[in-house]
Protein backbone atom coordinates (compact mmCIF):
# COMPACT_ATOMS: atom_id res chain seq x y z
CA UNK A 1 0.00 0.00 0.00
CA UNK A 2 2.59 2.42 0.62
CA UNK A 3 4.74 1.43 -1.96
CA UNK A 4 1.89 1.81 -4.07
CA UNK A 5 1.29 5.25 -2.54
CA UNK A 6 5.07 5.93 -2.98
CA UNK A 7 5.33 4.85 -6.74
CA UNK A 8 2.27 7.24 -7.65
CA UNK A 9 3.99 10.06 -6.02
CA UNK A 10 7.15 9.66 -8.21
CA UNK A 11 5.05 9.28 -11.15
CA UNK A 12 2.77 12.61 -10.54
CA UNK A 13 6.87 14.57 -9.49
CA UNK A 14 7.97 12.43 -13.09
CA UNK A 15 4.48 14.12 -14.55
CA UNK A 16 4.99 17.89 -13.10
CA UNK A 17 8.43 17.90 -14.81
CA UNK A 18 7.61 16.92 -17.97
CA UNK A 19 4.85 19.59 -17.78
CA UNK A 20 7.38 21.90 -16.79
CA UNK A 21 9.91 21.43 -19.77
CA UNK A 22 6.74 21.15 -21.99
CA UNK A 23 5.94 25.10 -21.13
CA UNK A 24 9.78 26.19 -21.26
CA UNK A 25 9.65 24.02 -24.75
CA UNK A 26 6.35 26.28 -25.40
CA UNK A 27 8.99 29.34 -24.51
CA UNK A 28 11.64 28.88 -26.83
CA UNK A 29 8.52 28.35 -29.38
CA UNK A 30 7.26 31.57 -29.01
CA UNK A 31 10.81 32.84 -28.64
CA UNK A 32 12.16 31.58 -32.37
CA UNK A 33 8.87 33.07 -34.05
CA UNK A 34 9.84 36.47 -32.49
CA UNK A 35 13.22 35.38 -33.67
CA UNK A 36 13.50 37.09 -37.66
CA UNK A 37 14.10 35.42 -40.34
CA UNK A 38 10.41 33.76 -39.56
CA UNK A 39 10.04 30.57 -41.94
CA UNK A 40 7.12 31.42 -44.47
CA UNK A 41 7.94 28.72 -46.19
CA UNK A 42 7.79 26.29 -44.03
CA UNK A 43 4.96 28.14 -42.25
CA UNK A 44 2.97 27.92 -45.53
CA UNK A 45 3.78 24.31 -46.33
CA UNK A 46 2.49 23.18 -42.55
CA UNK A 47 -0.22 25.47 -43.02
CA UNK A 48 -0.89 23.41 -46.42
CA UNK A 49 -0.78 20.23 -44.58
CA UNK A 50 -2.57 20.98 -41.34
CA UNK A 51 -5.22 23.27 -42.61
CA UNK A 52 -6.15 22.58 -46.57
CA UNK A 53 -6.00 18.99 -45.93
CA UNK A 54 -8.06 18.95 -43.15
CA UNK A 55 -10.61 21.02 -45.44
CA UNK A 56 -12.85 18.09 -46.35
CA UNK A 57 -12.82 16.40 -43.04
CA UNK A 58 -14.05 19.27 -41.33
CA UNK A 59 -16.59 20.49 -43.85
CA UNK A 60 -18.06 16.41 -43.93
CA UNK A 61 -18.02 16.67 -40.15
CA UNK A 62 -19.65 19.78 -39.45
CA UNK A 63 -22.36 18.63 -42.54
CA UNK A 64 -22.97 15.22 -40.87
CA UNK A 65 -23.57 17.37 -36.92
CA UNK A 66 -25.58 19.68 -38.85
CA UNK A 67 -28.09 16.73 -39.86
CA UNK A 68 -27.87 15.32 -36.69
CA UNK A 69 -28.32 18.15 -34.75
CA UNK A 70 -31.23 19.51 -36.74
CA UNK A 71 -32.58 16.21 -36.32
CA UNK A 72 -32.40 15.63 -32.52
CA UNK A 73 -32.98 19.36 -31.50
CA UNK A 74 -36.14 19.41 -33.48
CA UNK A 75 -37.05 16.42 -32.21
CA UNK A 76 -36.64 17.55 -28.69
CA UNK A 77 -38.65 21.41 -29.63
CA UNK A 78 -41.33 20.14 -31.19
CA UNK A 79 -42.59 18.57 -28.28
CA UNK A 80 -42.74 21.85 -26.27
CA UNK A 81 -44.02 23.52 -29.10
CA UNK A 82 -40.88 25.43 -29.99
CA UNK A 83 -39.64 23.98 -33.22
CA UNK A 84 -39.31 27.76 -34.44
CA UNK A 85 -35.98 28.22 -31.84
CA UNK A 86 -34.27 25.48 -34.02
CA UNK A 87 -31.48 27.96 -35.22
CA UNK A 88 -31.16 29.51 -31.77
CA UNK A 89 -30.78 25.72 -29.91
CA UNK A 90 -28.05 25.07 -33.31
CA UNK A 91 -26.45 28.04 -33.51
CA UNK A 92 -25.45 28.09 -30.02
CA UNK A 93 -24.80 24.41 -29.56
CA UNK A 94 -22.01 24.75 -32.52
CA UNK A 95 -20.98 28.25 -31.75
CA UNK A 96 -20.12 28.26 -28.33
CA UNK A 97 -19.36 23.66 -27.68
CA UNK A 98 -19.39 21.73 -30.86
CA UNK A 99 -17.58 23.57 -33.51
CA UNK A 100 -13.99 24.28 -31.64
CA UNK A 101 -14.45 21.36 -29.31
CA UNK A 102 -14.75 18.82 -32.43
CA UNK A 103 -12.78 20.50 -34.99
CA UNK A 104 -9.67 20.68 -31.86
CA UNK A 105 -10.49 16.92 -31.85
CA UNK A 106 -10.40 16.52 -35.75
CA UNK A 107 -7.36 18.38 -36.00
CA UNK A 108 -5.56 16.64 -33.39
CA UNK A 109 -6.08 13.31 -35.27
CA UNK A 110 -5.95 13.99 -38.21
CA UNK A 111 -2.62 16.99 -38.37
CA UNK A 112 -1.66 16.99 -34.97
CA UNK A 113 -0.52 12.85 -35.12
CA UNK A 114 0.95 13.70 -37.92
CA UNK A 115 3.47 16.40 -36.50
CA UNK A 116 4.64 14.30 -33.89
CA UNK A 117 5.10 11.43 -36.54
CA UNK A 118 7.11 14.02 -38.43
CA UNK A 119 8.97 15.59 -35.86
CA UNK A 120 9.60 12.51 -34.26
CA UNK A 121 11.06 10.88 -37.46
CA UNK A 122 13.18 13.43 -37.81
CA UNK A 123 14.92 12.74 -34.38
CA UNK A 124 14.67 9.36 -35.07
CA UNK A 125 16.80 9.72 -38.56
CA UNK A 126 19.40 12.46 -36.38
CA UNK A 127 18.00 15.31 -38.42
CA UNK A 128 17.23 17.54 -35.77
CA UNK A 129 20.91 16.91 -34.39
CA UNK A 130 22.11 17.11 -38.00
CA UNK A 131 20.25 20.92 -38.56
CA UNK A 132 22.30 21.44 -35.01
CA UNK A 133 25.71 20.64 -35.91
CA UNK A 134 24.82 23.33 -38.97
CA UNK A 135 24.66 25.88 -36.18
CA UNK A 136 20.36 26.02 -37.14
CA UNK A 137 18.24 25.87 -34.32
CA UNK A 138 15.26 23.00 -34.47
CA UNK A 139 12.63 24.68 -32.65
CA UNK A 140 13.45 28.01 -34.89
CA UNK A 141 13.58 25.88 -38.29
CA UNK A 142 11.24 22.67 -37.72
CA UNK A 143 8.77 23.15 -34.55
CA UNK A 144 8.10 26.53 -34.81
CA UNK A 145 6.47 26.73 -38.22
CA UNK A 146 4.51 23.91 -37.60
CA UNK A 147 3.30 24.90 -34.41
CA UNK A 148 2.65 28.29 -35.37
CA UNK A 149 0.86 26.81 -37.99
CA UNK A 150 -1.77 24.90 -36.00
CA UNK A 151 -2.40 27.95 -34.03
CA UNK A 152 -3.24 29.62 -36.93
CA UNK A 153 -5.51 27.34 -39.28
CA UNK A 154 -7.50 25.71 -35.87
CA UNK A 155 -9.57 29.08 -35.57
CA UNK A 156 -10.28 29.08 -39.32
CA UNK A 157 -11.08 25.37 -39.33
CA UNK A 158 -13.92 25.85 -36.58
CA UNK A 159 -15.23 28.62 -38.21
CA UNK A 160 -15.96 26.43 -41.41
CA UNK A 161 -17.10 23.56 -39.14
CA UNK A 162 -19.34 25.88 -37.15
CA UNK A 163 -20.72 27.68 -40.77
CA UNK A 164 -20.53 23.95 -42.21
CA UNK A 165 -23.37 22.76 -39.08
CA UNK A 166 -25.84 25.31 -39.69
CA UNK A 167 -26.00 24.54 -43.29
CA UNK A 168 -26.47 20.92 -41.99
CA UNK A 169 -29.04 21.92 -39.30
CA UNK A 170 -30.56 24.29 -41.94
CA UNK A 171 -30.79 21.58 -44.96
CA UNK A 172 -32.72 18.98 -42.13
CA UNK A 173 -35.10 21.07 -40.77
CA UNK A 174 -36.04 23.07 -43.91
CA UNK A 175 -35.58 20.93 -46.25
CA UNK A 176 -36.52 17.37 -45.01
CA UNK A 177 -38.48 18.46 -42.09
CA UNK A 178 -40.36 21.21 -43.58
CA UNK A 179 -39.49 24.46 -41.08
CA UNK A 180 -40.01 27.86 -42.58
CA UNK A 181 -36.20 28.90 -43.75
CA UNK A 182 -37.09 32.67 -43.29
CA UNK A 183 -38.38 31.71 -38.87
CA UNK A 184 -34.63 29.25 -38.89
CA UNK A 185 -32.47 32.04 -39.88
CA UNK A 186 -34.12 35.07 -37.84
CA UNK A 187 -33.89 32.30 -34.85
CA UNK A 188 -30.32 31.86 -35.19
CA UNK A 189 -29.65 35.38 -36.03
CA UNK A 190 -31.35 37.20 -32.87
CA UNK A 191 -29.60 34.10 -30.73
CA UNK A 192 -26.57 34.75 -31.57
CA UNK A 193 -23.86 37.38 -29.82
CA UNK A 194 -20.68 38.87 -30.75
CA UNK A 195 -19.33 39.14 -27.04
CA UNK A 196 -20.67 36.20 -25.28
CA UNK A 197 -21.53 33.20 -28.59
CA UNK A 198 -18.56 34.31 -31.38
CA UNK A 199 -15.97 35.43 -29.14
CA UNK A 200 -16.32 32.40 -26.69
CA UNK A 201 -15.84 30.30 -29.41
CA UNK A 202 -12.91 32.27 -31.14
CA UNK A 203 -11.12 32.43 -27.27
CA UNK A 204 -11.64 28.61 -26.84
CA UNK A 205 -10.35 27.53 -30.51
CA UNK A 206 -7.21 29.78 -29.92
CA UNK A 207 -6.29 27.63 -26.10
CA UNK A 208 -7.17 24.53 -28.37
CA UNK A 209 -4.83 25.43 -31.23
CA UNK A 210 -1.93 26.43 -28.72
CA UNK A 211 -2.42 23.40 -26.59
CA UNK A 212 -2.21 21.61 -29.62
CA UNK A 213 0.52 22.95 -30.99
CA UNK A 214 2.52 23.13 -28.12
CA UNK A 215 1.65 18.53 -27.08
CA UNK A 216 2.26 17.86 -30.34
CA UNK A 217 5.37 19.31 -31.21
CA UNK A 218 6.41 18.31 -28.09
CA UNK A 219 5.97 14.65 -28.13
CA UNK A 220 7.52 14.44 -31.12
CA UNK A 221 10.73 16.64 -30.22
CA UNK A 222 11.21 14.74 -26.86
CA UNK A 223 10.51 11.42 -28.58
CA UNK A 224 12.61 7.96 -27.28
CA UNK A 225 14.59 7.97 -30.86
CA UNK A 226 13.21 5.10 -32.48
CA UNK A 227 10.61 3.52 -34.61
CA UNK A 228 8.66 2.51 -31.25
CA UNK A 229 9.40 5.66 -29.20
CA UNK A 230 7.69 7.74 -32.40
CA UNK A 231 4.28 5.60 -32.47
CA UNK A 232 4.17 6.17 -28.83
CA UNK A 233 4.27 10.07 -29.15
CA UNK A 234 1.90 9.82 -31.49
CA UNK A 235 -0.58 8.35 -29.51
CA UNK A 236 0.37 10.19 -26.80
CA UNK A 237 -0.79 13.54 -28.70
CA UNK A 238 -3.99 12.05 -29.50
CA UNK A 239 -4.60 10.92 -26.17
CA UNK A 240 -3.28 14.36 -24.56
CA UNK A 241 -4.26 16.58 -27.00
CA UNK A 242 -7.82 15.21 -26.79
CA UNK A 243 -8.21 15.31 -23.00
CA UNK A 244 -6.37 18.74 -22.37
CA UNK A 245 -8.99 20.16 -24.84
CA UNK A 246 -12.21 18.79 -22.98
CA UNK A 247 -10.54 19.84 -20.33
CA UNK A 248 -10.11 23.31 -21.20
CA UNK A 249 -13.11 23.44 -22.70
CA UNK A 250 -14.75 22.73 -19.63
CA UNK A 251 -12.87 24.78 -17.93
CA UNK A 252 -13.37 27.87 -20.35
CA UNK A 253 -16.68 27.27 -20.35
CA UNK A 254 -17.25 27.35 -16.68
CA UNK A 255 -15.39 30.57 -16.40
CA UNK A 256 -17.42 32.36 -18.99
CA UNK A 257 -20.68 31.42 -17.30
CA UNK A 258 -19.26 33.11 -14.11
CA UNK B 1 48.25 7.88 -18.98
CA UNK B 2 48.49 10.52 -21.22
CA UNK B 3 51.95 10.55 -22.85
CA UNK B 4 53.07 14.33 -23.52
CA UNK B 5 52.86 15.27 -27.00
CA UNK B 6 54.43 17.83 -28.99
CA UNK B 7 51.15 18.47 -30.92
CA UNK B 8 48.90 21.28 -29.99
CA UNK B 9 45.62 19.93 -29.73
CA UNK B 10 42.63 20.88 -31.54
CA UNK B 11 40.61 18.49 -30.02
CA UNK B 12 41.04 17.33 -26.33
CA UNK B 13 38.99 14.57 -24.06
CA UNK B 14 40.04 15.06 -20.34
CA UNK B 15 38.89 12.56 -17.88
CA UNK B 16 35.83 11.85 -19.87
CA UNK B 17 32.96 9.82 -18.12
CA UNK B 18 29.57 8.82 -19.89
CA UNK B 19 27.04 6.42 -18.40
CA UNK B 20 23.75 5.65 -20.34
CA UNK B 21 21.71 4.58 -17.32
CA UNK B 22 23.30 1.80 -15.56
CA UNK B 23 25.52 1.09 -18.94
CA UNK B 24 29.04 2.55 -18.76
CA UNK B 25 30.38 4.22 -21.70
CA UNK B 26 33.37 5.64 -20.85
CA UNK B 27 35.16 6.54 -17.29
CA UNK B 28 38.03 8.43 -17.19
CA UNK B 29 38.91 8.81 -21.63
CA UNK B 30 41.85 10.87 -22.39
CA UNK B 31 42.41 11.13 -25.91
CA UNK B 32 43.56 13.98 -28.30
CA UNK B 33 42.93 14.71 -31.56
CA UNK B 34 45.72 16.98 -33.59
CA UNK B 35 45.11 20.15 -35.25
CA UNK B 36 45.26 19.19 -38.88
CA UNK B 37 45.72 15.43 -38.88
CA UNK B 38 43.96 12.54 -39.53
CA UNK B 39 42.80 10.60 -36.64
CA UNK B 40 41.19 7.52 -37.15
CA UNK B 41 39.00 6.27 -34.28
CA UNK B 42 38.30 2.65 -34.21
CA UNK B 43 36.99 -0.27 -31.30
CA UNK B 44 33.85 -2.94 -31.57
CA UNK B 45 30.75 -1.86 -32.29
CA UNK B 46 28.81 -0.16 -29.07
CA UNK B 47 32.39 1.21 -27.62
CA UNK B 48 31.35 4.40 -28.01
CA UNK B 49 32.96 6.15 -31.36
CA UNK B 50 29.70 7.53 -32.37
CA UNK B 51 28.87 8.62 -29.28
CA UNK B 52 32.31 10.01 -28.88
CA UNK B 53 32.27 11.93 -31.97
CA UNK B 54 28.75 13.37 -30.65
CA UNK B 55 30.22 14.67 -27.20
CA UNK B 56 33.06 16.69 -29.59
CA UNK B 57 29.77 18.08 -31.35
CA UNK B 58 28.44 18.86 -27.93
CA UNK B 59 25.10 16.94 -28.71
CA UNK B 60 26.13 14.43 -25.93
CA UNK B 61 27.02 16.12 -22.25
CA UNK B 62 29.63 14.09 -20.53
CA UNK B 63 28.73 13.23 -16.73
CA UNK B 64 32.41 14.10 -16.04
CA UNK B 65 35.05 15.36 -17.24
CA UNK B 66 36.43 18.31 -19.92
CA UNK B 67 35.98 18.29 -23.83
CA UNK B 68 38.10 21.15 -25.31
CA UNK B 69 37.13 21.85 -29.31
CA UNK B 70 39.15 24.53 -31.30
CA UNK B 71 40.60 26.31 -27.88
CA UNK B 72 36.79 26.50 -26.52
CA UNK B 73 35.70 23.95 -23.34
CA UNK B 74 32.50 22.79 -24.30
CA UNK B 75 31.26 21.45 -20.92
CA UNK B 76 29.00 24.17 -19.59
CA UNK B 77 27.98 26.22 -22.80
CA UNK B 78 24.43 26.32 -23.35
CA UNK B 79 23.04 25.83 -27.33
CA UNK B 80 23.57 29.32 -28.44
CA UNK B 81 27.26 29.50 -27.25
CA UNK B 82 27.66 25.72 -28.72
CA UNK B 83 26.38 27.12 -32.16
CA UNK B 84 29.75 29.62 -32.23
CA UNK B 85 31.92 26.58 -31.65
CA UNK B 86 29.27 24.00 -34.61
CA UNK B 87 30.12 27.20 -37.03
CA UNK B 88 33.86 25.52 -37.20
CA UNK B 89 32.82 21.80 -37.26
CA UNK B 90 31.37 19.96 -39.97
CA UNK B 91 30.09 16.56 -38.88
CA UNK B 92 29.01 13.47 -41.64
CA UNK B 93 26.28 11.37 -39.27
CA UNK B 94 26.27 7.31 -39.94
CA UNK B 95 23.01 7.50 -41.29
CA UNK B 96 23.77 10.93 -43.41
CA UNK B 97 21.17 12.64 -41.63
CA UNK B 98 19.67 14.45 -44.60
CA UNK B 99 16.29 16.33 -43.90
CA UNK B 100 13.78 14.19 -45.78
CA UNK B 101 11.68 16.21 -47.60
CA UNK B 102 14.36 18.65 -49.12
CA UNK B 103 16.10 17.64 -52.28
CA UNK B 104 19.39 16.59 -52.27
CA UNK B 105 20.43 19.80 -53.84
CA UNK B 106 18.33 21.95 -51.17
CA UNK B 107 20.14 19.74 -48.34
CA UNK B 108 23.64 20.68 -49.49
CA UNK B 109 22.79 24.16 -50.20
CA UNK B 110 20.89 24.83 -46.58
CA UNK B 111 24.18 26.09 -44.73
CA UNK B 112 24.99 28.19 -47.44
CA UNK B 113 21.86 29.42 -47.45
CA UNK B 114 21.10 29.79 -43.75
CA UNK B 115 24.95 31.61 -42.68
CA UNK B 116 26.44 33.22 -45.87
CA UNK B 117 24.47 35.74 -48.02
CA UNK B 118 25.82 33.88 -51.20
CA UNK B 119 23.92 34.78 -54.88
CA UNK B 120 21.86 31.45 -55.93
CA UNK B 121 23.79 31.10 -58.87
CA UNK B 122 27.49 30.80 -56.28
CA UNK B 123 25.72 28.47 -54.08
CA UNK B 124 24.76 26.11 -57.62
CA UNK B 125 28.60 26.64 -58.34
CA UNK B 126 29.88 25.80 -54.59
CA UNK B 127 26.86 22.86 -54.11
CA UNK B 128 28.03 20.95 -57.13
CA UNK B 129 31.25 21.43 -57.06
CA UNK B 130 30.67 19.93 -53.40
CA UNK B 131 28.64 17.07 -54.99
CA UNK B 132 30.94 16.61 -57.61
CA UNK B 133 34.18 16.14 -55.00
CA UNK B 134 31.96 13.54 -53.82
CA UNK B 135 31.12 11.93 -56.58
CA UNK B 136 27.52 12.77 -56.97
CA UNK B 137 26.21 14.22 -60.58
CA UNK B 138 22.90 14.92 -61.95
CA UNK B 139 21.04 14.39 -58.54
CA UNK B 140 19.95 17.59 -57.71
CA UNK B 141 16.48 17.02 -57.71
CA UNK B 142 16.41 13.60 -55.99
CA UNK B 143 14.63 13.19 -52.31
CA UNK B 144 17.40 11.12 -49.67
CA UNK B 145 14.88 8.64 -49.83
CA UNK B 146 15.74 8.15 -53.20
CA UNK B 147 19.12 7.31 -52.72
CA UNK B 148 21.14 4.53 -51.60
CA UNK B 149 22.95 3.94 -48.36
CA UNK B 150 26.36 5.06 -49.89
CA UNK B 151 24.95 8.24 -52.45
CA UNK B 152 23.64 9.17 -49.25
CA UNK B 153 26.64 8.59 -46.85
CA UNK B 154 28.56 10.85 -49.96
CA UNK B 155 25.43 13.74 -50.33
CA UNK B 156 25.52 13.83 -46.67
CA UNK B 157 29.50 14.32 -46.70
CA UNK B 158 29.10 16.80 -49.38
CA UNK B 159 26.97 18.46 -47.03
CA UNK B 160 29.36 18.64 -44.48
CA UNK B 161 31.91 20.64 -46.36
CA UNK B 162 30.49 22.69 -47.76
CA UNK B 163 31.16 25.41 -45.26
CA UNK B 164 34.67 25.15 -45.18
CA UNK B 165 34.68 23.70 -41.37
CA UNK B 166 38.20 23.45 -39.90
CA UNK B 167 37.04 20.39 -38.12
CA UNK B 168 35.40 17.33 -39.92
CA UNK B 169 33.87 14.58 -37.98
CA UNK B 170 33.00 11.72 -40.10
CA UNK B 171 30.78 8.93 -38.59
CA UNK B 172 31.64 5.49 -40.93
CA UNK B 173 32.40 7.63 -44.00
CA UNK B 174 33.18 4.03 -45.81
CA UNK B 175 30.90 1.68 -45.03
CA UNK B 176 28.06 0.76 -47.75
CA UNK B 177 30.70 2.32 -50.66
CA UNK B 178 31.87 0.16 -53.24
CA UNK B 179 35.73 0.22 -53.91
CA UNK B 180 35.68 2.73 -56.21
CA UNK B 181 33.72 4.89 -53.69
CA UNK B 182 36.03 4.22 -51.02
CA UNK B 183 38.99 5.27 -52.82
CA UNK B 184 37.57 8.82 -53.69
CA UNK B 185 36.30 9.89 -50.23
CA UNK B 186 39.52 8.82 -49.33
CA UNK B 187 41.45 10.52 -51.45
CA UNK B 188 38.95 13.53 -50.82
CA UNK B 189 39.51 13.62 -47.58
CA UNK B 190 42.97 13.10 -47.27
CA UNK B 191 43.33 16.30 -50.32
CA UNK B 192 40.99 18.47 -47.71
CA UNK B 193 43.77 17.21 -45.00
CA UNK B 194 46.43 17.88 -46.70
CA UNK B 195 45.53 21.10 -48.78
CA UNK B 196 43.49 23.07 -46.60
CA UNK B 197 44.96 21.78 -43.11
CA UNK B 198 41.73 20.25 -42.06
CA UNK B 199 41.48 18.13 -38.95
CA UNK B 200 39.61 15.09 -39.45
CA UNK B 201 38.30 12.72 -37.33
CA UNK B 202 36.64 9.52 -38.66
CA UNK B 203 34.93 6.24 -36.98
CA UNK B 204 36.03 3.15 -39.13
CA UNK B 205 35.87 -0.44 -39.58
CA UNK B 206 37.50 0.13 -43.04
CA UNK B 207 41.10 -1.61 -41.40
CA UNK B 208 43.02 -1.21 -44.61
CA UNK B 209 42.03 2.30 -45.58
CA UNK B 210 42.59 3.50 -41.78
CA UNK B 211 46.13 1.83 -41.71
CA UNK B 212 46.47 4.19 -44.86
CA UNK B 213 45.16 7.43 -44.33
CA UNK B 214 45.36 7.58 -40.67
CA UNK B 215 48.27 9.59 -39.09
CA UNK B 216 46.88 8.84 -35.73
CA UNK B 217 44.28 5.78 -34.41
CA UNK B 218 42.63 5.92 -31.38
CA UNK B 219 41.54 2.47 -30.32
CA UNK B 220 38.76 2.64 -27.90
CA UNK B 221 38.70 -0.06 -25.25
CA UNK B 222 38.07 -0.72 -21.33
CA UNK B 223 36.56 2.70 -21.10
CA UNK B 224 39.07 4.46 -22.55
CA UNK B 225 41.51 4.81 -25.31
CA UNK B 226 44.79 3.75 -26.65
CA UNK B 227 46.01 5.85 -29.55
CA UNK B 228 49.35 5.63 -31.68
CA UNK B 229 50.35 5.84 -35.08
CA UNK B 230 49.40 3.03 -37.39
CA UNK B 231 53.12 1.33 -37.30
CA UNK B 232 52.98 1.38 -33.33
CA UNK B 233 49.61 0.03 -32.92
CA UNK B 234 50.42 -2.23 -35.54
CA UNK B 235 53.32 -3.33 -33.34
CA UNK B 236 51.75 -3.26 -29.93
CA UNK B 237 52.93 -5.50 -27.89
CA UNK B 238 49.09 -6.20 -26.35
CA UNK B 239 48.02 -9.28 -28.77
CA UNK B 240 44.57 -7.94 -28.44
CA UNK B 241 45.01 -4.67 -29.85
CA UNK B 242 47.03 -7.05 -32.97
CA UNK B 243 44.28 -9.32 -32.96
CA UNK B 244 41.99 -6.21 -33.37
CA UNK B 245 43.71 -4.63 -36.58
CA UNK B 246 44.27 -8.42 -38.06
CA UNK B 247 45.98 -9.48 -41.11
CA UNK B 248 45.83 -5.82 -42.59
CA UNK B 249 47.79 -4.66 -39.25
CA UNK B 250 50.50 -7.13 -40.03
CA UNK B 251 50.46 -6.46 -43.90
CA UNK B 252 50.55 -2.98 -42.75
CA UNK B 253 54.00 -3.45 -40.30
CA UNK B 254 55.20 -5.30 -42.88
CA UNK B 255 55.67 -2.10 -45.47
CA UNK B 256 55.52 0.60 -42.57
CA UNK B 257 57.74 -1.24 -39.95
CA UNK B 258 60.56 0.63 -40.46
CA UNK B 259 59.16 4.34 -40.01
CA UNK B 260 58.80 3.15 -36.00
CA UNK B 261 62.52 3.86 -35.58
CA UNK B 262 61.61 4.07 -32.01
CA UNK B 263 59.04 6.05 -31.34
CA UNK B 264 57.59 4.79 -28.67
CA UNK B 265 58.31 6.41 -25.60
N1 LIG C 1 21.06 7.98 -26.53
C1 LIG C 1 21.42 6.79 -26.02
N2 LIG C 1 20.74 6.25 -25.01
C2 LIG C 1 21.11 5.07 -24.47
N3 LIG C 1 22.13 4.33 -24.90
C3 LIG C 1 22.87 4.81 -25.92
C4 LIG C 1 22.55 6.06 -26.53
N4 LIG C 1 23.45 6.29 -27.52
C5 LIG C 1 24.28 5.23 -27.51
N5 LIG C 1 23.94 4.35 -26.56
C6 LIG C 1 24.67 3.10 -26.24
O1 LIG C 1 26.01 3.45 -26.07
C7 LIG C 1 26.85 2.46 -26.64
C8 LIG C 1 27.80 3.09 -27.62
O2 LIG C 1 27.10 3.48 -28.75
P1 LIG C 1 27.82 4.05 -30.05
O3 LIG C 1 28.60 5.25 -29.66
O4 LIG C 1 26.77 4.24 -31.08
O5 LIG C 1 28.78 2.87 -30.44
P2 LIG C 1 29.68 2.68 -31.73
O6 LIG C 1 29.47 3.86 -32.62
O7 LIG C 1 31.07 2.55 -31.24
O8 LIG C 1 29.22 1.42 -32.37
C9 LIG C 1 25.93 1.43 -27.25
O9 LIG C 1 25.83 0.36 -26.36
C10 LIG C 1 24.61 2.12 -27.37
O10 LIG C 1 23.58 1.19 -27.19
MG1 LIG D 1 28.62 4.09 -34.43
Amino acid sequence: MRRGLSNLGAATLRQIEELGRMIRFGGRIVMAAGRPPFRWRSFMAAVYDSGLLSVALICAAGLTVGFVLGLQLYNTLVRFGAEDSLGTAVGLSLIRELGPVLTGLLVTGRAGSAITAEIGAMRTGQQLDGLRMMAIDPIHFVVMPRAMAVFFVLPLLSALFVALGIFGAYLMGVEVLGLDGGTYLASLEAAVEFDTDVLQSLVKSVVFGVLLALIATWRGYSCEPHSAGVSRATTSTVVTASIAILLADYLLTALWSL
Amino acid sequence: MTKVSRESGHVEARGVALAFGRRQIFRGLDCRFAEGRISVLMGGSGTGKSTLLRMIGGLQVPDEGSLQVAGQELVGLDEAQLKAVRGRLGMLFQNGALLDSMSVFENVALPLREHTHLSETEIAERVHGRLSAVGLSDIDELLPGELSGGMLRRAALARAIVMEPEILLCDEPFSGLDPPNVSRIEALLTHLNRDRGLTVIITSHHMATSLRMAHRILLLRNLGCVDGSPAQLASSRDSAIREFLGQDGAEYLAHHGHELEGAEG
